[in-house]
């Protein structure tokens, strides 16, 4: 008989029962769907014990590195402690060290936590002004690499928050940060793996994030790091990319634009970025991939590295959404 | 005597099906408007729950789950050749697999079982 720690109360859980059906019958409501380990409704993550590898079947290892599992198909061996996704969630502060212009309108946010924070690079953060208002931005800095937490933003027309960063936010000041969540960054467990990496507009943070970590880790197979903007003044961090280029043979920048300027740059493509993908990379099996931007481009790219020959769990997808999630 | 679902190889093989399946369906023009889902993770995870039980695998979905799941589709035009076409995807599936004759005629025959339910008459 194991026991179940989950929001303060204790359940006794037999060996024949899932820990769903325990925590459902003590009148918990946990969220579930098919209880058969497919639908994955019933994600929790256990903060302390020993998750059985049978409850983690199917899940991306990113979600696995981090205990979660699925309740329905958990039966405890020993005691746990579980949560519900993303329920740890809380807001630290963290002081603006460093602003940077790296494009006509994406500025880094170079920050430091007052709190140590262990974040995976790729991972994303809650950013608030204050109480009320609150976004989310992706992480472009690799904890082994940065000393400080580094964020993207682009300035969104008529954007609340992003204008404020823009325009008000000094160097000195504090904001409060939630977070890291998110399941899209490296794991050293196949350095032989292509990886394809591919974004649009800011979806480079992540995508510069979880390159530089696999290539710090010591990948062995290719990494492809596409990015997308509307015109060249959209692509920024070039020279750090082309730096990388020259150092790890490797790693591979495909810099392109929809709009062809009156001069392209050297190296530049003009084209939608699937399109350039299908034609550098048609074959995709055995690939890990990362996608980053707009949600619409991101299903859309999805479903096309799907079909090119990718492994669904080694599709790792990161929509932004230009709304704020509701404060939880 | 094992089930059709043990012989096919049970979770391990449904997971393996998927991804077959699913690159089928997404491939052809009959079916594919019904699977253009945004959410592709959870599109898989639906279709996981779908292919354990027309393997005779542990599935509580009901009639009335299959019903309701489909009502949208039947209203956007799901009908007799869909189904036709999917229990066809099916079994090229299997039969990628490795699974034998009267394997995938079984399958076919739940897959049909629940078709009334699917197109909800």
């Amino acid at each position: 008989m194991a026991k179940v720690e989950y929001c303060g109360s204790v359940v006794d859980v037999a060996s024949s029962v899932s820990v769903l059906d325990a925590l459902l019958a003590h009148g918990h409501e946990i969220p579930h769907g098919c209880r058969a380990g497919a639908c994955q409704s019933c994600l929790m993550q256990a903060t302390q014990g020993c998750v059985p590898e049978a409850a983690q079947d199917g899940l991306k290892s990113t979600l696995k590195a981090q205990n979660y599992f699925l309740a329905c198909r958990c039966q405890a061996a020993t005691d746990l402690v579980v949560q519900l996704p993303q329920a740890s969630a809380v807001r630290f502060s963290a002081t603006v060290i460093e602003r940077e212009l790296l494009a006509e309108d994406v500025m880094a946010l170079h920050l430091r936590s007052d709190a140590p924070i262990d974040y995976r690079a790729g991972q994303y953060m809650t950013l608030w002004r204050d109480e009320r208002l609150g976004r989310s931005y992706s992480l472009a800095s690799v904890p082994s690499l940065d000393a400080h937490l580094t964020f993207h933003v682009k300035r969104a027309p008529g954007g609340v928050m992003s204008g404020w960063i823009h325009d008000r936010l000094r160097t000195g000041e504090t904001l409060q940060l939630q977070g890291p969540v998110g399941s899209c960054f490296y794991v050293p467990e196949t350095a032989d793996q292509n990886l394809l990496l591919a974004g649009t507009g800011t979806g480079l943070a992540p995508l510069y994030g979880i390159a530089r970590d696999a290539l710090h880790a010591g990948h062995r197979g290719d990494i492809h790091l596409f990015h997308g903007a509307l015109d060249t003044a959209g692509l920024y961090l070039v020279d750090a990319l082309r730096r990388l280029e020259a150092r790890y043979s490797n790693f591979h920048y495909h810099p392109s634009v929809l709009r062809s300027p009156a001069q392209l740059p050297e190296g530049v493509q003009v084209g939608a970025i699937d399109r350039l993908i299908s034609t550098t990379a048609p074959e995709l099996t055995g690939w890990k991939v990362f996608l980053c931007g707009a949600p619409d481009l991101v299903a859309q790219l999805r479903k096309r590295i799907f079909l090119a020959g990718a492994h669904s769990a080694d599709i790792y997808a990161d929509a932004f959404f230009s709304a704020a999630p509701p404060p939880s | 005597m094992a089930s059709l679902y043990e012989r096919l190889g049970g979770e391990a093989a449904v997971n393996q099906a998927v991804e077959i399946f699913y690159r089928k369906v997404l491939s052809d023009d009959r079916v594919q408007h019904f699977f253009d889902d945004v959410d592709m993770e959870r599109q898989i995870a639906k279709q996981k729950a779908f292919l354990t039980m027309v393997f005779g695998g542990p599935s509580h979905y009901s009639g009335k789950d299959m019903r309701e799941g489909h009502q949208h589709l039947v209203a956007r035009g799901l009908n007799d050749s869909h189904v036709d076409a999917i229990v066809e995807l099916l079994s090229e599936t299997l039969q990628e697999l490795g699974a034998g004759e009267s394997d995938i005629r079984e399958m076919a025959t739940i897959a049909n079982s629940v078709r009334d339910d699917v197109l909800n008459r």
